[in-house]
This record gives C-alpha cells, sequence and structure tokens, in this order.
C-alpha cells in the first residue's frame, strides 16, 4: 500500500512508456509488412494459379438429358408417359434452425417420424460443403403448394422438379411396353455412353429397351456459372439436347383391355394380330406387373412379390414357349395336302386310338378318356373340325419329321419373325439334324406321331401361332409381326420389310379348303360326332354376326393313362391340361388374326375358345376407333 | 482576453482560441479516418451480401448509433470513466457470470445475455473496453515501472474476465481482452525481466495449452492452417476459399460487384470475418493497400494521442487501446489471408455486425475524450 505514496518520476515513467510505445509501433510496422508480403504472394506471384482455380469452381459445363420419347396406342392414348416429380431438398449450411423447420415439415404431414430419423442420419455423414441433400423424393402435388406456401419458413430448402416415366395404363399393357429403371453397368454396352451423360434411367424391357435410342433422344450441353451450393446462377451458353422421339404402337388400348378382361382371373395370354399389316393389336400376358415400381428402383419386398414362382408375373407368357397342341392340326393338314401326302377326299374310319405296325404303345384320341368309340369315318376337314387325332397319327406315318419340320418353318414356327420382340422365343421344331445335335439320339417315327398333334418336342409361343394363324388367314401372304406403327405422332406408318418368303401352295384352293375346316371348328353344326369343336361354345346359343375361323388345341402338361378316368377326377391345378385357341375373322375377308393360351385351362374349345371369341367381337364389333379417340 | 473558458494562453503571449470541433470534444483526424474507413466498409458489405440493401442499410444505422455513442462518450471526462472503472469492471464480471448461468446459446457457445427491457448483447464486448480502463486506472495510479505484486494483481484482474469467456466458450473474445490487458502491463513499463521470462514460461506452457486446453476444434483450426488439403471440405474450406478469393483478385481486383468467389457463395462468413477476402478479391492489392494506410494512420493517430495524453492513465488507456485495435486487424488478415489460424474474430469496423463496431467506437470516443482535453502545447 505504500507505493501508492511513493514519489513518482513522472519523466522517467513517460520517457519509459514512449520507448514502450515506440517498441510497439515497430511491432506493428512489421507485421503490417508480413501481412502485405502474404497478400503480395497471393495477389501477385500466386494470382495466375488462384484466378484459374477461381474459374474452374464457377464455370462448369454440364449435359442437358433429353426428355424422353412418349409411347402412345394407335389412337393416340399413353401408354408411357414423362411427369413432373418433385422432391424437396436442403442445402445444410444455409439451414438456420434446421430442426424447427424438419418440425414444421412434420407438422404439415409432409415427413414421417421415420423419414426424419433417417436425415438426421444422413446429416451425420460427410458431404460436400452446400450439397443439396434430398429431404423427400414424390412428392404430390398438393404437398408442394404446402411447402411452397410455408417456403420462407424453411430457410435453405427447395422444390426441385424432374421429369419421370409414368406408366398411366400400369399393368394391363406392362409386358409389351416394358419400363424404365435406373442404368446398371452393363446397360450401356453398345449404345453412345456420352450420350447417356446426364441421363438416369433406361430401357429395360419391352418396347422401352427396344427402342431406346428412339425415345432417348441426343443429350444437350450447357456452360454454366454455379456458386458453391452448386446452384446453377446462369446459363452462359445451351445446346439444346434433342428430345426423344414419341413411338405410336399398333396395340389397340381397347382391345389390349378387352383381352385382359376375357383372360378374367385365369393365367394365360393373348396375342392378336392385324392380318393386313402384321401389327400387333393385342398383347397380353397374365398376371402383370405395374411397371411403375421399376422407375425409382424397385423395394425388395415388391420385388419378391413379383417371384411367385407359380404366378410369375415378370414372365411374359405371349412370348414364351409351350406345346401347341392340335391348334397345329390345320398345319400339318395344309402339309399333307401340299405335300401331295393326303387328299381332301382320304378318309380313315377312327377307332378312337392308332397302333403303328410292328410297335406295342397304342396312341389314343383325345376322346377316349371321355368315350371310346371314335370319330367314326373322318376326312381331313372333319379331322380338324372334329380334330380327330387318330387321322393325324395315320398321316404322320407317311410324312417324315424333316418334312413337317421344313413346312412348319415357312408359316414361322422354330423362328422368331417378329421385328420388334428379340426377347421372344424361337419355338422348338424337331428335326432329325435338331434331335442328333441337342440329344444325341436318332429320332424314332412315333415321335412323328406326337408331333403332328402338336405335342411331343414341338413347342411354339402364342405370338408364333398367332403370327401362323395370320399367314393362314392371308392365304400365305407374310407380314412382319410388329408392335411399332410409327415413330413420331403424325409420321407415316412403318412398313416393316418382311423376313419371310410368302408361302405359295401348288393348289392356291388348299388355304380355302383348310380355311373351311377352320370355320367349322366353330359354326359346324352336325349333332354328335360331326359338329365343330368349339360350337357349343361359341356358336350354338349366341352365333357371333361374322365368320369365324378356328382351332383349339388341349396340351397336355402330363400323359395319362389309358384307363383313367378323366371325368370323374379332379386333378391338381398343375396337372391340367393348357387350352389354346387361334382364331381369325371374318373369315371370309380377315381382318384379324389370335392365339389365345391359358394356362392349365383345360378345354381348348370350352375355356380358350370363348375368350378368342370375346376378343373378335371387340375388334370386330367396336365403336370407330376414330370416334372414340375424337371423344378423348 | 484571457475571460474564454476554452482559451489558451500561449507562450509567446498569443491566446489561441480553441477550434469549435476541439470544444464539442471532436478529433477530426480520427473521425475522418474512421468515416473513410466505414464508409468504404458499407461499399465492401453491399457486395459481400450480393447486393442486399437492407443489410446495408443495418449496418449504416449501427455506424450512425455508434458514431453518436461515441460523440457521447467522447463528453465524457476520461478521469471521470477511470473513477467508474472498479465498479464497471465489478458489474461486467457479473453480467458474465450471468451468461455463464442464464444466457442464449448460439452456435453452441453461451455468449449472448437476454436482459428484460434491454436489447440482446454480449458482456464480453463490455469486458474490451473495461478491461483496459480498468487496468490503466489500477497502475497508473502506482509508481511505475509496476512492483511485482503489482503485476501479480494486474495479472489476476485481466485473467477472471478472460477465464470466463474462455469458458463460453470464446476463444478470439477471450485472446482480444487478455492482449489489450497485456498491452496496459507492457506499456507501464514492465521490467525486461519479466516480459523475458514469461516469454519464456509461455513457450513452455505451450505444449500443455495444446494437449488440455485448446478443444478440438481450435486444434484441427490450427492443424488445417499448416495444410489445408487435409481436409478441403471441412476445416480446410474457408481457408482454401478465401485464399483462392484473395490470389484471384490479383493486383487490380475484379472491380467492385465483380467477386466471383464471395459473390457465388463459395466463401463462408464472407460478410463478417472473411469480408477482408471480399475486399481483396475485387479491390486488389491496390485496394488493400489503400485500406492498409488509412488502418495505419489510424493506428498512428491513436499512438500520438497515446504519447501526448497528459497523465500515465490516460496514456495506457490510449496505448493499450489503440494497440488492441491493430491486434483486430491483424489476426483477422492474418486469419484470412491464411498466416494465422481461423479465430473469430471480425475485420475492424468493416465485418457486418453492430456490436464489434460499437465497441471499437466507443473505444474511440475514449480517445477523442483524451486528446481533445490534452493541451498539446504543454507537452512537448
Amino acid at each position: 500500500m505504500s507505493e501508492r505514496h511513493k514519489i513518482r518520476d513522472h519523466g522517467l515513467e513517460r520517457r519509459i512508456f514512449l520507448t514502450r510505445l515506440k517498441l510497439g509501433g515497430f511491432f506493428i510496422i512489421l507485421l503490417m509488412g508480413i501481412i502485405v508480403l502474404r497478400l503480395m504472394y497471393l495477389q501477385v506471384s500466386q494470382h495466375d494459379y488462384y484466378s484459374t482455380k477461381s474459374d474452374s469452381y464457377r464455370i462448369s459445363v454440364q449435359p442437358v438429358p433429353p426428355t424422353r420419347g412418349r409411347i402412345y396406342d394407335r389412337n393416340g392414348l399413353l401408354l408411357a408417359d414423362n411427369r413432373p416429380n418433385y422432391t424437396l431438398t436442403v442445402v445444410r449450411e444455409n439451414a438456420r434452425d434446421f430442426d424447427k423447420s424438419l418440425k414444421l415439415l412434420s407438422e404439415l404431414v409432409v415427413l414421417s417420424e421415420e423419414d426424419v430419423d433417417e436425415l438426421k442420419g444422413v446429416m451425420r455423414q460427410n458431404r460436400v460443403p452446400f450439397s443439396a441433400i434430398p429431404v423427400r423424393y414424390g412428392l404430390t402435388e398438393e404437398e408442394v403448394a404446402t411447402i411452397s406456401v410455408n417456403l420462407f419458413r424453411l430457410p435453405g430448402m427447395r422444390v426441385t422438379a424432374q421429369l419421370e416415366r409414368f406408366y398411366p395404363q400400369g399393368e394391363a399393357v406392362a409386358h409389351v411396353v416394358g419400363y424404365v429403371g435406373r442404368i446398371a453397368e452393363g446397360d450401356l454396352v453398345g449404345l453412345d455412353e456420352v450420350n447417356y451423360r446426364g441421363t438416369e434411367r433406361i430401357g429395360k424391357a419391352g418396347v422401352e429397351k427396344f427402342y431406346e435410342d428412339v425415345l432417348h433422344g441426343k443429350v444437350g450441353y450447357e456452360t454454366v456459372e454455379k456458386n458453391a451450393r452448386g446452384q446453377i446462377l446462369q446459363v452462359l451458353e445451351r445446346i439444346d439436347p434433342i428430345p426423344g422421339q414419341d413411338i405410336v404402337l399398333n396395340i389397340d388400348w381397347q382391345l389390349q383391355q378387352a383381352a385382359n378382361k376375357a383372360l378374367g382371373d385365369y393365367r394365360g395370354a393373348v396375342v392378336a394380330i392385324d392380318t393386313k399389316t402384321g401389327g400387333v393389336l393385342a398383347m397380353v400376358s397374365k398376371p402383370s406387373f405395374d411397371p411403375n415400381l421399376f422407375v425409382n428402383g424397385i423395394s425388395r419386398k415388391d420385388y419378391a412379390a413379383l417371384q411367385d414362382p407359380v404366378a410369375t408375373p415378370l414372365y411374359n407368357r405371349a412370348i414364351a414357349r409351350y406345346s401347341p397342341g392340335s391348334t397345329l392340326k390345320p398345319f400339318i393338314g395344309l402339309a399333307a395336302l401340299e405335300l401331295g401326302i393326303r387328299t381332301r377326299e382320304h378318309s380313315i374310319a377312327d377307332p378312337g386310338f392308332y397302333r403303328l405296325s410292328g410297335d406295342s404303345h397304342v396312341y389314343h384320341d383325345w376322346t377316349w378318356w371321355t368315350n371310346k368309340s371314335g370319330h367314326g369315318t373322318v376326312d381331313l376337314a372333319k379331322a380338324i373340325y372334329q380334330s380327330c387325332d387318330t387321322y393325324f397319327f395315320d398321316l404322320a406315318t407317311d410324312m417324315d419329321i424333316d418334312q413337317m419340320h421344313d413346312f412348319l418353318r415357312h408359316v414361322g414356327f422354330g423362328r422368331n419373325t417378329a421385328a420388334d420382340i428379340p426377347q421372344a422365343t424361337a419355338g422348338l421344331l424337331p428335326s432329325r439334324q435338331w434331335k442328333k445335335q441337342e440329344l444325341g439320339k436318332p429320332w424314332y417315327s412315333g415321335e412323328t406321331l406326337n408331333s403332328s398333334i402338336g405335342q411331343g418336342y414341338t413347342m411354339a409361343s402364342p405370338l408364333q401361332l398367332a403370327t401362323a394363324t395370320s399367314v393362314l388367314a392371308n392365304k400365305g401372304k407374310w407380314h412382319t409381326p410388329s408392335l411399332l406403327k410409327r415413330i413420331g405422332r403424325e409420321n407415316e406408318d412403318i412398313i416393316f420389310a418382311s423376313t419371310m418368303p410368302d408361302l405359295i401352295l401348288k393348289n392356291h384352293d388348299d388355304w380355302d379348303f383348310i380355311g373351311e375346316a377352320m370355320v367349322g371348328v366353330v359354326h359346324r353344326q352336325g349333332g354328335y360326332r360331326d359338329s365343330g369343336t368349339a360350337y357349343p361354345y361359341i356358336a350354338m346359343n349366341n352365333p357371333p354376326p361374322y365368320i369365324m375361323a378356328g382351332k383349339s388345341g388341349t396340351a397336355q402338361v402330363v400323359g395319362m393313362p389309358a384307363d383313367f378316368d378323366k371325368q370323374n377326377t379332379e386333378l391338381p391345378e398343375k396337372y391340367r391340361d393348357h387350352a389354346l385357341f387361334i382364331s381369325y375373322a371374318p373369315a371370309n375377308a380377315p381382318e384379324i388374326a389370335l392365339a389365345v393360351f391359358v394356362e392349365h385351362g383345360v378345354g381348348g374349345s370350352g375355356v380358350a375358345g370363348p375368350i378368342a371369341r370375346q376378343i373378335l367381337d371387340a375388334w370386330l364389333l367396336r365403336e370407330s376407333p376414330q370416334l372414340v379417340a375424337n371423344e378423348r | 482576453m484571457n475571460d474564454n473558458l476554452y482559451s489558451d494562453v500561449l507562450g509567446n503571449g498569443l491566446v489561441r482560441r480553441d477550434s469549435l470541433l476541439r470544444r464539442i470534444h471532436i478529433d477530426m483526424p480520427l473521425l475522418l479516418m474512421l468515416v473513410l474507413i466505414l464508409g468504404f466498409g458499407l461499399l465492401v458489405l453491399y457486395s459481400a451480401t450480393n447486393g442486399s440493401f437492407n443489410e446495408v442499410k443495418r449496418q449504416a444505422t449501427y455506424i450512425g448509433l455508434g458514431i453518436i455513442i461515441m460523440i457521447i462518450v467522447a463528453q465524457v471526462e476520461v478521469r471521470l470513466l477511470t473513477m467508474l472503472a472498479p465498479i464497471a469492471y465489478i458489474g461486467g464480471v457479473g453480467l458474465l457470470v450471468a451468461v455463464m448461468l442464464f444466457g442464449d446459446s448460439t452456435n453452441g457457445a453461451q455468449r449472448w445475455l437476454d436482459l428484460p427491457g434491454l436489447p440482446r448483447f454480449q458482456p464480453s464486448e463490455l469486458m474490451k473496453t473495461i478491461v483496459p480502463l480498468c487496468l490503466a486506472s489500477f497502475l497508473g495510479s502506482r509508481a511505475l515501472p509496476p512492483s511485482f505484486m503489482n503485476v501479480v494483481k494486474s495479472i489476476f484482474i485481466l485473467s477472471v474476465p478472460a477465464s470466463l469467456i474462455l469458458m463460453q466458450p470464446d476463444l478470439g473474445t477471450a485472446i482480444l481482452i487478455g492482449v489489450s490487458g497485456l498491452f496496459v502491463i507492457l506499456l507501464s513499463g514492465l521490467r525486461r525481466r519479466y516480459i523475458v521470462s514469461v516469454f519464456l514460461i509461455g513457450l513452455a506452457a505451450l505444449p500443455l495449452l495444446w494437449l488440455f486446453v485448446l478443444k478440438e476444434y481450435q486444434k484441427k483450426r490450427v492443424l488445417t492452417l499448416l495444410n489445408p488439403q487435409s481436409d478441403p471440405l471441412g476445416a480446410g474450406w474457408n481457408i482454401i476459399q478465401s485464399q483462392t478469393a484473395i490470389g484471384s483478385g490479383g493486383v487490380y481486383g475484379k472491380g467492385w460487384l465483380n467477386g466471383v468467389q464471395s459473390r457465388l457463395d463459395f466463401l463462408p462468413e464472407g460478410q463478417t470475418d472473411f469480408i477482408f477476402a471480399v475486399l481483396s478479391e475485387e479491390f486488389g492489392l491496390f485496394g488493400v493497400l489503400m485500406i492498409l494506410a488509412l488502418y495505419l494512420c489510424l493506428i498512428g493517430r491513436g499512438l500520438y494521442i497515446a504519447a501526448m495524453a497528459p497523465n500515465m492513465t490516460q496514456r495506457l488507456l490510449a496505448g493499450s487501446l489503440t494497440l488492441t485495435f491493430f491486434v483486430y486487424l491483424f489476426v483477422n488478415m492474418g486469419m484470412v489471408s491464411g498466416i494465422l489460424p481461423v479465430v473469430g474474430v471480425p475485420l475492424p469496423l468493416i465485418s457486418l455486425g453492430g456490436t464489434s463496431i460499437m465497441t471499437l467506437l466507443i473505444s474511440f470516443g475514449i480517445l477523442m475524450s483524451i486528446h481533445t482535453r490534452t493541451n498539446i502545447y504543454a507537452q512537448s
């Protein structure tokens, strides 16, 4: 305390102070010098380096993906559309009171509790500063409106829109149109990768895949000035993308729907072809799937549901191979006439079974299990409308399997003739060479018998059956089956060059003869043992106002012993026969040919026949499609 | 002729009439330079806020308010302020304790106090003026160079608020307050042996500081200073961005409102702590040297005022305030140009923020008060 009263030397104190102050001034000059040197280093000697760096931050060239072409049915109905998909994003660095924003979003019922938890997890991860993080995908229009109104209370948040594929018709046409999905490794093989910069999705199945190059378009570029958040401030230069072209399919939406409806709850397939052009008017495979599930990546759960081993919804039955059964008979009959193996008049007496000489095996007619008396006297026409197996067994003893093979190839069996369905099966058309190659065994003549009624090795898809029926309806004239009608909504229809030569018979009348027999299948009313097989189911009670030619088929899934009591035994579904029906109409001036396949449907005439009739009605008795289109 | 209260008799018998400015206690050189820097600051701020007229208006309002407060402070005799210093000190420490107990936390630090009837404020800002004032009055009234006991007492006076602020935690402000107090002690003529030994002890304490005092994020800042590329998206981001802004500005700059780095939001805190990068980018080395010259003139004037002050307390006070102002400047520029770690210190008089400008203008008010009451002709 005494110091306070010590006598102070003010002069000395001031001199010391001034010395210290000068020292302070010296340090100020020194440190300022360091700052100036540092700035000179940055701004003069390193200027070029930082200048370049600064430019590279803000100027970037980015691809502008083209808008994908839409897909329409033949009347202009949208089958694949592009819809804006709204996403809410946040730049965390700009989001003051982020928790408050999340709370507000929860209150607006835009975010669930799980969403919030997940988001907080994402926020904890390392990320680029000022990057936009998606908060929620797939906002509805109402949600976008709600958020927009409240955006001022949600700092750092933004709603962005992106075009996304949408299939308005859902599963009804899924197997035809296919779907797009995120580009995966290998998807771009054979494609111009540069063209896909900026594109997120690519056609994965169906038309979307086959016409990928048409639908995709050409990528554009933008030179943009961006800020650190990646937000574009200014577009410096832009080369517009060329949008993908719209495509119009031959599919007729109404017919497609009619086929869907006619199949009902059955698993199966329908293919309908415009006989004048080869255009595929309808292609249905049931059960089907919702293609929209794939657009943003399908969830594990949804995908598992599509893996059902019995329903196999992803499996396109219309282009898969099955035993054609008796639907093959008109073509075999035609072959026999053409090859001179049989005349139209040649007849046999049918006891209900056939035995090959020197063979103990008995080949039974399909009637054996209900009635052991056979069809009586049978000529070729009756063998078709009554579907007599015995007649064809007898015929087959005179026809070599290679002859059968060669003829059936002319009508499109054993190969995929479709222009734009590459994944369609070629089916299986057996020959000696095939058996030697594939099975390493010689051909046995008994196998020709089975082949003649569409059983045994022979396999064909509903698409092939419809195609062959169309050729039959056209009396040998080929039109390549195709899904595509035209590219661009206003352009000319595309005509695919035929890959198959027209089938010219020695005797052109044979076409009419077989056609007449097929008309008999539906329309012949001859009483017991002389009616068409499908007559009771199609024409008896409610005859169609047009003439319909058809042929049923019932393909065995398992062989049945001769003493099996078919009428009184309920077979488990998986052992029941597949039901098939091929048809074209009007028989005198054909417009449409089709094939119906009903998995384990049992009755070709009884089940598949009426389905075919319904579809033909839908097409031939429809209102003018132009009228329908105009109404829309 | 001698009846005029505001006049002085010069040695040669002439009567010198005080200027009007002197009579209302305004120091023209200080005011002029302050206005130039503040005005230039508003221009830079307009660009840094991406042309936000509102922000600039708000800042201008603070500046206007600050200048009024500065002039009011200048009217108060420094003697009165130094007398009030102990009370202010106790009050200030009380508020710091209150912040610890009831304060508002922003960004994980408890700095703000919301007292009923008062605008929200940071008591630590008040201490920037109170601590040098208190120490200057304590040491100025004692025989100098200070005795060992007085040095210990001074350090105690200094360290109580400094450690309270460090605990908030607010390293930047704590350092500035510590520095302002140390300047008072150094200027008071602290013996060299103390200085040398404290320097050595400090050097020895650095590892301890590293191990026990610095928090993880503070250590990270120091480490990223040495190698910003080690964490380019995290702690290194600010440094890389600000250096790019400065460097790309070059000698002549990109021109006002043309600063790409800052205007495109690459530069975080471009309006506050990193505004110097915006300035350097847009005005180049030329502009930077100009503003540095203004700052140096301001500091030079402050040192001159300190040298001319009539008594020790006022000398210490003026000297400490001026040197502290320089430390602000140096720490900020050093941080932005990448030679000092990132510490939250704004660029004095230019960065966005009302509190900082108020505090600074109060100290310039004190300088004016000292100088306009100094008979410069009686000195020398």
